[in-house]
């Protein structure tokens, strides 16, 4: 499952619930699995607990690093607050994933989360398994790994599709 | 590989042979030191921009390549030594990376380091994503060491912090061989030498300008109809976005402008507009040249463009744009150490000259403890002329608050400044000494004994800094252990009618959480003098 158009996706949270690692990770695994990405993001005040949002595309080729005004095809918010401030992004038809939804009880830690969440938005996405689990290893120290792939694993599970 | 602009900037000083990299912390140009260190390069936190480019320019003269890295408004600290460096000129290649924050997502303003171009006579490169920040390193070498010029690599907060592809060249330049050639009349910039400098200066921009005119880092897509848009840095992937059908002439070089090339490119269609983000820089040199183009709205001078706005500056929209919602904004951490200070500073009712770091947030709910905050060091100055000016029962009032890297970086002169012109009230400084760059990411400095590279370094020591100026009254405090002898101590200070400096001193719970969990990854030893002070 391949995809001809640029794929958007926004994420957003409070600084330190794992964003920007997050986009890392979702960058790292379309770019795995053979796609043009880009991926933006501002930093700097967001250790400091504000709002912060990281536009992650990718597709055949990649113009801009930010996500058109109305064009996310996706929007993940970590923490349910960050919603309202985001909603904006999406495309009409777009959708919301919320990590509030992954069966947190599951997880083998909080600070997995986010690596949850990613696991839920990958069901949606025409990324590759395989692409997802390099891309969450080269982004871990080794000691974290098995944690972090579970974590994955309860994502997809109870993300899935609605 | 997926790198982020600055990230690219440092793999191509590492690739195109730089010995040497220096700067002072700042978002967006962080990074690139970090990641030169990573990458086994020598990588250095100076005091300030200042210091940083006259290192480096110390290294171009001895024939090395050298990075000095800084944020636009640190650009404005080193640009003493810019101006004159220009004259010098180098034998080793200088690359001067510069990273803008339009839309001010963490500065305290929006200045436009193109400007600087023109105005010191130093060319510029600006790369439009990671590919190009990694390529104009090698770029801006070539013409540094052929003209013997400083070249500025000019980065915004979207090139530095956003990721794209990178491929790496297989054959990285070799380090040229350090040597000292004396040369007073090219180095020494007495007013002799200095005329025939400037001219000189002059000439090799002329000849810069017309090497520019044919380069390859300016290029054509050619488009299907009547618009043309002359474009560079980020903007030329909104533009390419928003705008797929028209011609692009996008810049790699932005000082001296092609503006030949500009000329004959606009003459190929019937409207032409520059798309650039902050200033109108090229959209005036090109009217001023007799080019006939069309600028951008006033309206877009402020904050970053993106692909919807360049739709709009395209189709001439200026009605008002959608604001659109604020989202939460950052706080200092629970736990912070900076807290306690501001809530006595609240209690006191002090007017409280503040600075540039974390504590800035004091400024915030529930402490709104901040009075101003103007630039690096600003505060120790500011209240001084506050104290210098205010009715006296006022003036008891103020106290300047620094944090210790901003102190170390430009408020150890402001402190001379007081014991050389003491108000008559006396004045109080509390230096908000965390042992870290904090806001930043935390960077060390020279106050935290430890190097860029995490080896031990000599650490300097604020409060004997303090006491060497003059100033008597210099006591250590951890407010955050003991809030009410903070209390104490600061009315006693406001109330003397003295000098006096009060540094806070606690670490940074950021910093504490890291250090420990360095300590976890290796034992102590090992872990390169990585002791908390």
């Amino acid at each position: 499952m391949r995809t001809e158009r640029v794929v958007n996706v926004v994420i957003a949270g409070l600084g330190g619930q794992g964003v920007v690692k997050a986009s890392d990770i979702l960058a790292d695994a379309a770019f795995r699995d053979g796609y043009d990405v880009k991926k933006a993001e501002v930093h700097g005040m967001s250790q400091r607990g504000g709002s912060v949002s990281t536009d992650v595309r990718f597709g055949p080729s990649v113009l801009s690093p930010m996500v058109p005004e109305g064009e996310a095809d996706f929007l993940l918010v970590m923490e349910d607050t960050q919603e309202a401030p985001t909603r904006h992004v999406l495309r009409s038809g777009g959708v919301v994933l919320k990590a509030s939804t992954v069966r947190v009880e599951e997880l083998p830690s909080p600070k997995t989360l986010n690596v949850a969440a990613l696991g839920m938005l990958s069901t949606r996405l025409p990324v590759e398994e395989t692409a997802w689990q390099a891309a969450i290893c080269a982004a871990l120290p080794e000691k974290l790994h098995a944690m972090n792939m579970k974590a994955f694993a309860v994502g997809r599970r109870s993300g899935g599709k609605e | 590989m997926l790198l982020n602009g600055d990230e690219a900037v440092a793999r191509g000083a590492r690739d195109a042979g730089f010995v040497f990299g220096t700067g002072y912390p700042g978002t967006p140009s962080t990074e690139i030191l970090e990641a030169f260190d990573d990458l086994g390069g020598r990588a250095e936190w100076a005091p300030n921009e200042k210091v940083a480019l006259e290192v480096a320019i110390g290294v171009a003269f001895a024939r090395g390549r050298a990075l000095a890295t800084m944020k636009h408004v640190g650009l404005n600290v080193a640009a003493d030594p810019l101006f004159t460096a220009a004259y010098t000129g180098v034998s080793g290649a200088l690359i001067i990376a510069v990273a803008d924050d339009p839309g001010m997502a963490s500065s305290q303003n929006e200045q436009d380091s193109r400007r600087y171009a023109v105005a010191a006579g130093v060319p510029m490169l600006e790369p439009s994503d990671s590919q190009e920040a990694y390529d104009f390193v090698f770029a801006a070498t070539e013409i540094s060491e052929r003209w013997h010029i400083p070249v500025f690599l000019r980065l915004t907060t979207r090139i530095s912090h956003s990721k794209s592809i990178v491929r790496f060249r297989s054959t990285p330049l070799a380090p040229p061989s350090a040597g000292f050639e004396r040369d007073i009349a090219g180095r020494v910039m007495v007013p002799g030498n200095a005329r025939p400098a400037h001219r000189r200066l002059r000439a090799k921009l002329a000849d810069i300008a017309s090497w520019a005119e044919t380069s390859n880092l300016q290029r054509v897509v050619e488009g299907d109809g009547a618009l043309g848009v002359i474009t560079f840095g980020v903007s030329f992937a909104h533009v390419r976005e928003s705008a797929p059908g028209a011609s692009v002439l996008k810049l790699g070089v932005t000082y001296p402008l092609p503006l030949e090339r500009i000329r004959e490119f606009v003459s190929r269609h019937k409207r032409n507009v520059v798309i650039e983000e902050g200033d109108p820089v090229v959209a005036e040199s090109c009217l001023a040249a007799g080019i006939a183009v069309d600028g951008k709205p006033e309206m877009y001078r402020f904050g970053e463009l993106s692909v919807g706005r360049v739709r709009r500056i395209l189709a001439g929209d200026t009605s008002p744009e959608a604001v659109p919602p604020r989202g939460k904004p950052p706080q200092l951490c629970p736990g912070c150490p900076h807290r306690t200070v501001f809530e006595v500073l609240r209690d006191t009712k002090c007017i409280v000259a503040g600075d540039i770091g974390c504590y800035t947030l004091g400024v915030l709910p529930p402490f709104e403890a901040m009075d101003s905050c103007v630039c690096m060091g600003a505060s120790i100055g500011v209240g001084l002329g506050l104290r210098h000016a205010l009715p006296e029962q006022d003036a008891r009032r103020v106290v300047s608050v620094i944090g210790d890297s901003t102190f170390v970086h430009s408020g150890i002169t402001g402190l001379v400044e007081m014991a050389y012109n003491p108000p008559s009230t006396g004045h109080v400084v509390l230096i908000l000494d965390n042992g870290t760059t904090a806001m930043t990411g935390l960077q060390d400095h020279p106050a935290t004994g430890r190097r860029l590279n995490d080896s031990p370094a000599n650490r300097l020591v604020l409060e004997d800094i303090a006491r060497a100026t003059g100033v008597h009254r210099v006591t250590v405090i951890d407010a955050q252990k003991d809030p009410e002898s903070f209390r104490r101590l600061l009315d006693e200070e406001l109330a003397s009618g003295q000098l006096s400096v009060i540094v806070v001193r606690k670490p940074c719970i950021l910093a504490a959480s890291r250090d420990a969990k360095a300590r976890q990854a290796a034992p102590p030893c090992a872990a390169g003098g990585n002791v908390a002070p």
